[in-house]
């Protein structure tokens, strides 16, 4: 057991998380990330989407890496990836169906999320499967925090809710005598782009090594 | 003809790829540092675009549905289906342009083999899978092989329009005082927040 939490597949789990996140160091898997963020309940969603294929891509090609030729890798990798992709999108179609709604093509997106083809390039092809699945898992929450805060920040400014509970009061509205707005640009997808650039700007900011 | 002109104006201004939908951010941020490879970049989207969406259009229909040839409702495999469609069209273009233009071939270096991973060709794809259900009347619906192919063209210049747009902005910016941690992606990504905001006059548009 000690070998498979050794320090290095500690680090291979928890340096996505932090120094080395997806979205705001590496900038991939943009697309998504601000498409689905107008709301908590997607954002989560597709957060763990995302962590479980990611995951279960990198230790199926991790598993298969030295039979793939090298001329048709990424064939082979988009052929796995959209294989459970479309298990993905039945299952959601199947027990959420409202937030499948909701995130609609975005889903069927995820083939070409650039953090698949990322780590599977990156780290897949030369690792085993248990470290692929350690950095599959830690890439995808790290995607999957970002989308939180987006999302936490966009529904409550946007909608005044939080998971759809509600939490600014109707009687604080301008309407019921009161002196609240909702901010509706929240609402609306450039709001997301300018607040992941805050979200970036307060990440660098703290953590002065990253260029 | 009406129709084919509102669904090309609409996927330039009001559907666009990148300001509506945010799709292929990721070369959009990568590749937008110079006008003129961003330029190349455009062309070749667009062109790849002109080919997988009438192609997989004529899957979706043909083979796919439920009254297609096969008899049999296959639409779920259409993401496996249309990935292959595109990695392979991908690959042939790339053929097709070291043939032909070797020069624009070394400009576009990486990025060409990379447009197979771009989410803009996918989606647009997926986009027009949803469109076949829409109404026939709204201006967003694609009954035919040529709306297939108006929509495809519209989206390719709407997410050249943008690319350019950026990178030109970009190569202004470099002059600029920006605070330190939000240099780089941080501006950038304030940057395109501030046109997709210019680009949402756009959305009451009637056509």
């Amino acid at each position: 057991m000690s070998t498979l939490f050794s320090k290095a597949n500690r680090q291979v789990f928890t340096n996505p998380l932090n120094l080395d996140n997806p979205i705001t160091v590496q900038i991939l898997g943009i697309c998504s990330a601000l498409a689905v963020t107008s709301q908590l309940k997607p954002a989560i969603v597709m957060g763990l989407s995302v962590t479980v294929i990611t995951a279960f891509a990198n230790v199926i090609i991790s598993l298969i890496r030295k039979t793939i030729p090298n001329r048709i890798r990424i064939i082979v990798q988009l052929v796995v990836v959209a294989a459970l992709v479309t298990i993905v999108s039945n299952i959601l179609k199947a027990y959420v169906y409202d937030v499948s709604v909701q995130l609609s093509v975005y889903v069927g997106l995820i083939i070409t999320n650039c953090i698949l083809m990322g780590r599977l390039e990156a780290f897949a092809m030369q690792n085993g499967p248990w470290e692929s699945f350690l950095d599959g898992i830690g890439n995808g929450l790290g995607y999957a925090v970002i989308l939180i805060i987006v999302g936490f920040v966009r529904e409550i400014l946007g909608f005044g809710t939080i998971l759809g509970l509600q939490i600014i009061p109707d009687s604080w509205l301008l309407d019921n005598g009161g002196g609240y707005l909702h901010n509706g640009m929240m609402t609306m997808p450039a709001m997301a782009l300018i607040l992941l650039a805050c979200v970036i700007w307060a990440h660098r900011a703290y953590n002065k090594e990253i260029k | 003809m009406e129709h084919f002109i509102s669904l090309f104006v609409r996927s330039i201004f009001v559907d666009n790829m990148i300001f509506a939908f945010f799709l292929g951010m990721c070369s959009y941020l990568a590749v937008s540092k110079t006008v003129k490879t961003s330029l190349g970049l455009g062309v070749a989207v667009t062109f790849v675009l002109l080919i997988t969406v009438p192609v997989d259009y004529l899957l979706q229909t043909k083979v796919l549905a439920a009254d297609g040839i096969l008899g049999v409702d296959l639409t779920f495999l259409s993401f496996i289906l249309f990935i292959a469609v595109i990695a392979g069209m991908v690959q042939l273009v790339e053929m097709i342009v070291e043939r032909f233009s070797p020069s624009l071939y070394a400009a576009l270096g990486i990025f060409l083999p990379l447009i197979a991973v771009n989410c803009a060709i996918m989606g647009a794809s997926l986009f027009m899978q949803q469109r076949i259900n829409m109404e026939p009347e709204s201006t967003q619906f694609i009954g035919g092989i040529g709306d297939s192919l108006a929509y495809a063209l519209g989206s390719g210049i709407g997410w050249t329009l943008a690319i350019v747009g950026l990178a030109a902005i970009r190569e202004k910016m470099a002059y600029s005082d920006v605070p330190k941690p939000l240099q780089g992606l941080g501006i950038t990504f304030i940057t395109v927040g501030l046109m997709a905001m210019a680009f949402m006059c756009f959305s009451g548009l009637n056509l």
